[in-house]
C-alpha cells in the first residue's frame, strides 16, 4: 500500500492523453507508445521508490478540501514556466529527477521548439508539509493570448497563480495580459522572479516593476532559479500558504467544469475536469449542460501528469474523466457536467470557441487533397477551436477556410500539419471576421439577422445595403525599452491604432496600450515591431470587441477583368497602400506575355493603383541547329503543357503560383 | 578501302573549283532530283578546344594531347556506317562544327570528305563549312582546309571589343578576328560567315550597334547575330549568379536585336532565319536543312542526327545522339562502327511539330508545298485556320497565314517561342481530331 510522502511517488507515466495514434507516430524522439499504456515506457522513465501503488487505485477521499490547492503558472514566452513546472514535478516526486526533464508538460514538437505551451497540461502533485498531506493541482495553461479563452477557463479552476517573470527581461507584454486575466478572476497572485542565476539578472529592478505595474508589494516576490532548482521549495510553501483552498462542497450535487479535452482514438474523448461540487465515480450518468447529452462515466482519475485512474474524484479536485464522448466538440472547454436527474446551475463564462483569424488552406497539389483532409480532421479532433469550412478557389483548387483563435494558433496549426502529418499546404493571407449591419430589408430576411459576419471577402455586401461595417479590435500591450518608443508609436499610427495609455514601468521601460484594428496586426505587425526594436519590444493583445469602420471591397483587375481570388476587404484609408502592394507583388510573379498587362486595384470603378507588365519584345531561342532541336522541342512541349494549366483571366494567362505568391502569408518562417 | 579512291581525291579539286561559282539559287528550292529520303546533310563534330569559353556549354573537351589519327579513323568509320544505315545516296552539305574544328588537321577534314564521297554522292558544289576560331586559323591553314575540300568558313568572331572577348574567355583579339576574316574572304570569297554576340553582361546598345556597323565594313555576305544565353555550368553563369557580373538585361538585348536586324536590312541583308542574315544569296544550305526538317546525319562525339534507316528497310525517322565523351565514343566506333548512344523514333506528329517549330524560324516560314511534303491530308488552313487563339495572333500582326503558307511577321519572329506555345497545342489538337490512330512513318 502506498503512503503519502513528500516525495517518492510513482504513479507511472502512460500515454499522454491528447496524443492520437497517428500524430504520435510522426513525433521524433522518446515518446509514449502510440496506443494504450506502455510498460516499457514505465520502466524507462520511472524508477523512483516503490511500485506498490501502481496496481492500487487511489482513494482520493483522503484529501479534504482544505488540503487542496489548485494553481496555474503564467508567464511570458521563455520566462521559464515549463522549467519551473519540471522542478515542481521533480520536487514532489511526480517525475524522476533526471537531466531529461525538460519541459515535461510541453509535449508537442512545436511547443518545445518555440518555447510556448499550446495545449494545457495538468499534474496532480502530492506534497507533505508540516505533517499534512497536500494535493497540489498544477493546471498548466496555454502560454499565449490567442488561447486566452482557454487560459481563462483553466484559471477558473484555480484559486491562485504563479506569475513567473524573467529576472533579466523583466515584465513583458504577455506578463501583463496574463496578470490581468488572473486578476479579473480574483486569484491570488504569487510573483516569482526566475533566472536569478543569469549574469545580467536584476531581480530588484523586476521587483520594482511588479510593484509599479501590478501593485504587488515587492517583498512578496520569490526569487528563484528554476533551472538550478534554487529556492523552488519556497514556491511550494507559498502555494500552500498564500493560495486558499477551493470553496466547494462535497455534499452538493456534482458540478464539474471541463477546462480541456483531448482525443484518444481508442478511448474517445478524455475531458479534463475540475470539480466545483460533489463527487463523480465510474458508472455515474452525467449530462453536458451545453449539449444536454447524457453519458456514462467509464473512468475517472487524476493526471500525474499522465492519467492514473482513481475510484472517485471529489469536490475541489482536478482530474480527467472518460465517458464515451466521441468528439472533442462534445466536451467543449467551459462546459459544465452534472449528474443525471440532479441538474445544477452551469458554471459561468462558457463560450463557444470564437475564431478571430480566417485563412484559406489548400493542398500544394490537388492530388494531396485527401491526405490533407484526413490530417486536418485528426488535428481538429484535439482542437475544437479551429473551425473548418470547405472552400474552393479557381486558382488553388479545393480546400478549406479555417478559423483560428489568433495568428499564433494558425501558425502552430500549420506547423503541426507539417511536422506531425508531413502535409504541405498553401495558406492564404489571413483575414479577420468583419461585420456588416444590414439596412436592406431583403437581405435581413435572407440572412435572418440584421448583423452578419463576413469571413470571406466574396460575401462582402454592397455599401448601399449596409448601414455600417464593423471590424474587430484588440487592446494591444507593448512593452519596450524607451529608446524605441518613437518608432513604435509611428508604427502603431500607421496601423490605425489609437493610443490608450503609456506608462514607464521603470527608468527605461515603457508600457504602451493601443486599440488596434485586428486586421492591422494579423499579418506582419509582430515582425515589424520586433525588427524596429532590435527584438526587445514585446507585444500581446486581448479581444476588445468591434468598432465601426469605413470598409471597402477592393478588386484586382488584369486588363480590366476582376481576379476573384484577390478580392480584398480593406479600410478606406489603407486601400491605396494595400492595393499598391498587391499590384507590385502580382507584377513580380506574372510572366511576360505577347501584350502589355495592366494590373489594377480598384474600388468600385475607381482605379487606385496600377502596375504594368510589359509585352515580350524578344522570346526566341538564338541558336537552333542539329543538337539544339531535341532540347528545344522538349522545352516547348513542357511549356505548352504548362500553359494548359494556366488560369485565364480575360486574355491574360496566370500561372497558379502567381496567385499563391500574392495570397500567401508574407512572413516566411 | 585502304586506298582512297581516285574519285574521292578528285572531289576535293572539283569542290575547290566549284566554290568560286557564285551561289544564286534560292535555298528554299528543291536542289536535286534525288528523293528527299535519299538526301541528307552531314554534321561532323570535333570535340576539342584549346580553352574553355566562359559562355559555352557545348560538348567539348580540353585535351592534353589529341590522338588525331585515331579520332580521324573513327570519324571516317562512323560517317561511312551511318551513311550505309541511312541509305542516303546524296550528301548535300557537310558542316565541321565543334568544339574547335579548325584545330583539327586539314588531313582529317579531307579524310572525312573523301570517305563521304566514297560512300555516297557528294556533289562538287556541296556546301562544306568549317567553323574556325581566329587564333587557330592562320592564312596558310585556311588554305590547307580549302585544299582539303572546305568551301565555306564560319568564323567565331563574337565581338569587336577586346574587353568583351576577354569576358567571353576567347583567346583572340578583335584585330586577330579581323585579320582572319580578311584572310578567309581572300581564300573563300562570298562564302565566309561571322558570328557576333549580343546581350552580354553590361553591354550597351549604342556601342554594340557601333560594333555591328564596324563589322559591316569588313564582313562578307553572311552574318549571324546570337543573343547570349546564360547556360548552367558555365563560368559566366556562375559569375552572374554570384553577382560578380551584372545579369544581362533582356530589354537591352531585345533592343540590340531589333536595331541590329534593321541595320542589316539597310545593308541589304536578308534575315532568312531568327539569327542568320545573308546577302547575294549566301544562305547556309546546311543550316537551312535543319529548319526545313531535312534529314541530317550526325558524326562524332555527342553529334545529333535525324534520319530514316533505309539501309535496314525502316521508314521511321529517328532522332539519334552519339556518345558524348570522345574516348568512349571512339571505343564504340571501333567496336561497332558507330557510337550511337540513343535512338528515339520520331512519330509523325512529332515530326510535324518540328516542321512547325523549325520552319517558322525562317523568313519563308512553312509554305503550303513544304507542309504537304510532310502532311498530305491536313492542310495548314485545316490546322490553324479556325483557331480563335491563332486568329488573335494574326490580328496582332505577329503571324501570317495566306496563300503562300504560315510564317512570322517581322515582329512575330522575335517572339516566336511565345507563338509556338499557342501553335503547338493547336497542332496536337488538330492531329488528334484528324487522325485517330496515327501510324508513325506509315
Amino acid at each position: 500500500m502506498w503512503t503519502l510522502a513528500g516525495r517518492g511517488w510513482w504513479l507511472g507515466r502512460a500515454l499522454a492523453p491528447w496524443v492520437t495514434g497517428a500524430a504520435n507516430m510522426a513525433l521524433p524522439g522518446p515518446r509514449p507508445a502510440p496506443t494504450g499504456r506502455a510498460p516499457a515506457e514505465f520502466r524507462a522513465s520511472d524508477r523512483l521508490s516503490s511500485s506498490a501503488g501502481l496496481k492500487e487505485k487511489l482513494d482520493m477521499s483522503i484529501f479534504p478540501v482544505e488540503n487542496i490547492r489548485n494553481f496555474s503558472i503564467i508567464a511570458h514566452v521563455d520566462h521559464g514556466k515549463s522549467t519551473l513546472a519540471d522542478r515542481l514535478l521533480e520536487l514532489t516526486g511526480t517525475i524522476d529527477k533526471t537531466k531529461n526533464n525538460k519541459q515535461v508538460l510541453d509535449k508537442l514538437q512545436v511547443e518545445r521548439e518555440r518555447g510556448i505551451t499550446v495545449k494545457a497540461q495538468t499534474a496532480s502533485l502530492f506534497y507533505s508539509c508540516e505533517g499534512k498531506q497536500y494535493l497540489l493541482n498544477l493546471i498548466d495553461t496555454p502560454g499565449h493570448v490567442d488561447f486566452s479563452y482557454e487560459v481563462s477557463r483553466s484559471l477558473s479552476a484555480c484559486q491562485g497563480v504563479l506569475l513567473v517573470v524573467d529576472a533579466n527581461e523583466g515584465i513583458q507584454a504577455q506578463t501583463v495580459a496574463n496578470f490581468f486575466l488572473a486578476f479579473e478572476a480574483q486569484l491570488s497572485v504569487i510573483p516569482v522572479i526566475n533566472k536569478i542565476d543569469l549574469k545580467n539578472a536584476d531581480p530588484e529592478r523586476v521587483e520594482k516593476q511588479i510593484e509599479k505595474v501590478f501593485d504587488i508589494p515587492s517583498g512578496e516576490c520569490i526569487k528563484i532559479s528554476a533551472k538550478l532548482g534554487t529556492n523552488v521549495e519556497s514556491v511550494l510553501q507559498a502555494v500552500i500558504e498564500r493560495i486558499p483552498p477551493p470553496k466547494v462542497h462535497r455534499k452538493n450535487p456534482l458540478r464539474a467544469l471541463v477546462f480541456d479535452s483531448t482525443f484518444d482514438q481508442y478511448r474517445g474523448v478524455i475531458a479534463n475536469v475540475a470539480l466545483f461540487d460533489g463527487v463523480v465515480s465510474k458508472g455515474d450518468k452525467i449530462i453536458s449542460a451545453y449539449t444536454q447529452k447524457t453519458y456514462e462515466v467509464n473512468e475517472v482519475g487524476i493526471l500525474n501528469p499522465n492519467e492514473h485512474s482513481t475510484h472517485k474524484l471529489y469536490a475541489g479536485q482536478v482530474g480527467y474523466l472518460i465517458a464515451g464522448m466521441k468528439d472533442v466538440t462534445e466536451a467543449q472547454i467551459g462546459d459544465t457536467l452534472y449528474l443525471h436527474k440532479q441538474p445544477v446551475e452551469p458554471l459561468p463564462g462558457f463560450k463557444s470557441a470564437k475564431p478571430m483569424v480566417f485563412a484559406g488552406m489548400y493542398p500544394v497539389d490537388q492530388s494531396e487533397y485527401n491526405n490533407l483532409k484526413s490530417a486536418i480532421e485528426k488535428l481538429t479532433l484535439n482542437d475544437s477551436s479551429v473551425t473548418v469550412h470547405r472552400d474552393s478557389s479557381l486558382a488553388l483548387g479545393a480546400g478549406w477556410r479555417l478559423g483560428f483563435l489568433g495568428l499564433l494558433h494558425m501558425e502552430v496549426f500549420n506547423q503541426r500539419l507539417e511536422q506531425e502529418y508531413n502535409a504541405s499546404v498553401i495558406l492564404t493571407t489571413p483575414t479577420v471576421p468583419y461585420k456588416a449591419v444590414l439596412s436592406s430589408a431583403k437581405l435581413i430576411k435572407e440572412y435572418r439577422d440584421k448583423e452578419i459576419t463576413i469571413i470571406n471577402p466574396a460575401q462582402f455586401p454592397d455599401k448601399s445595403k449596409v448601414s455600417e461595417y464593423l471590424e474587430p479590435v484588440v487592446l494591444g500591450t507593448i512593452i519596450t525599452p524607451d529608446e524605441f518608443t518613437g518608432k513604435i508609436m509611428m508604427l502603431c499610427q500607421a496601423r490605425r491604432a489609437v493610443q490608450k495609455n503609456m506608462i514607464f514601468i521603470d527608468q527605461n521601460r515603457v508600457m504602451l496600450k493601443y486599440l488596434f484594428p485586428l486586421n492591422e496586426i494579423v499579418v506582419d505587425f509582430y515582425d515589424s515591431l520586433k525588427s524596429l526594436s532590435s527584438g526587445y519590444a514585446s507585444f500581446d493583445y486581448e479581444d476588445a470587441g468591434y468598432q465601426t469602420a469605413e470598409l471597402v471591397k477592393m478588386d484586382i483587375l488584369l486588363n480590366g477583368n476582376i481576379v476573384e481570388e484577390l478580392v480584398t476587404i480593406v479600410h478606406k484609408d489603407k486601400a491605396h497602400f494595400v492595393g499598391k502592394a498587391i499590384c507590385e507583388r502580382l507584377k513580380d510573379s506574372l510572366p511576360r506575355q505577347l501584350f502589355e498587362i495592366a494590373i489594377q486595384a480598384a474600388i468600385g470603378s475607381k482605379i487606385i493603383a496600377r502596375e504594368t507588365v510589359k509585352a515580350y519584345r524578344k522570346n526566341v531561342l538564338a541558336k537552333c541547329y542539329g543538337g539544339d532541336i531535341t532540347r528545344k522541342m522538349k522545352l516547348l512541349k513542357r511549356q505548352a503543357e504548362g500553359k494548359k494549366k494556366l488560369r485565364k483571366i480575360g486574355n491574360v494567362e496566370v500561372p497558379k503560383d502567381a496567385f499563391i505568391k500574392v495570397l500567401k502569408t508574407q512572413s516566411d518562417k | 578501302m585502304a586506298v582512297p579512291g581516285a574519285r574521292a581525291r578528285g572531289w576535293a579539286a572539283a569542290a575547290k573549283a566549284a566554290q568560286r561559282r557564285p551561289r544564286v539559287e534560292d535555298a528554299g528550292a528543291p536542289p536535286s532530283p534525288e528523293l528527299a529520303s535519299r538526301r541528307a546533310a552531314l554534321y561532323v563534330h570535333w570535340p576539342y578546344c584549346e580553352k574553355r569559353c566562359s559562355y559555352c556549354n557545348f560538348n567539348k573537351y580540353i585535351p592534353r594531347g589529341v590522338q588525331e589519327a585515331a579520332m580521324r579513323n573513327c570519324l571516317v568509320t562512323e560517317a561511312q556506317t551511318l551513311l550505309q544505315l541511312s541509305g542516303v545516296r546524296r550528301v548535300e552539305s557537310v558542316f565541321f562544327g565543334g568544339g574547335t574544328p579548325s584545330l583539327a588537321s586539314p588531313h582529317t577534314v579531307a579524310a572525312v570528305l573523301e570517305a563521304v564521297a566514297r560512300t555516297a554522292h557528294l556533289p562538287a558544289d556541296s556546301e562544306v563549312t568549317l567553323e574556325a576560331n581566329p587564333t587557330s586559323a592562320s592564312g596558310s591553314r585556311l588554305a590547307a582546309f580549302g585544299a582539303a575540300g572546305v568551301n565555306r568558313l564560319s568564323i567565331g568572331l563574337q565581338s569587336l571589343d577586346d574587353s568583351e572577348l576577354q569576358l567571353l574567355g576567347r583567346t583572340h583579339s578583335a584585330n586577330d578576328a579581323l585579320r582572319t576574316l580578311a584572310e578567309a574572304r581572300r581564300l573563300f570569297p562570298g562564302r565566309v560567315s561571322v558570328d557576333l554576340m549580343l546581350g552580354l553582361p553590361a553591354q550597351r546598345v549604342g556601342p554594340w550597334i557601333g560594333q555591328l556597323q564596324e563589322l559591316l565594313h569588313h564582313c562578307d555576305d553572311h552574318l549571324s547575330l546570337y543573343q547570349l544565353s546564360l547556360e548552367r555550368g558555365t563560368t559566366l553563369f556562375t559569375q552572374v549568379r554570384q553577382g560578380a557580373l551584372p545579369a544581362p538585361d533582356p530589354e537591352l538585348a531585345a533592343e540590340m536585336y531589333q536595331k541590329g536586324r534593321a541595320v542589316l536590312r539597310e545593308a541589304g541583308f536578308r534575315q532568312y532565319e531568327v539569327s542568320n542574315f545573308a546577302r547575294n544569296g549566301a544562305l547556309s544550305t546546311h543550316n537551312w536543312t535543319y529548319w526545313q526538317c531535312g534529314q541530317y546525319l550526325g558524326v562524332g562525339p555527342g553529334a545529333h542526327g535525324r534520319f530514316m534507316l533505309q539501309g535496314t528497310g525502316s521508314h521511321t525517322r529517328e532522332a539519334r545522339i552519339q556518345t558524348l565523351e570522345p574516348d568512349n565514343w571512339m571505343k564504340e566506333v571501333m567496336l561497332s562502327g558507330h557510337g550511337t548512344r540513343k535512338r528515339v523514333p520520331l512519330g509523325k506528329l512529332e515530326l510535324l511539330e518540328e516542321v512547325l517549330a523549325m520552319g517558322l524560324r525562317t523568313d519563308v516560314g512553312i509554305t503550303h508545298q513544304h507542309w504537304q511534303q510532310f502532311e498530305p491530308q491536313l492542310t495548314l488552313n485545316d490546322v490553324f485556320g479556325a483557331s480563335e487563339e491563332v486568329k488573335l495572333l494574326l490580328e496582332q500582326g505577329l503571324l501570317l497565314l495566306d496563300d503562300r503558307g504560315l510564317r512570322c511577321s517581322w515582329e512575330g519572329l522575335a517572339v516566336l517561342d511565345s507563338l509556338l506555345l499557342t501553335l503547338l497545342p493547336r497542332l496536337q489538337e488538330a492531329w488528334q481530331q484528324g487522325t485517330p490512330s496515327p501510324v508513325p512513318g506509315g
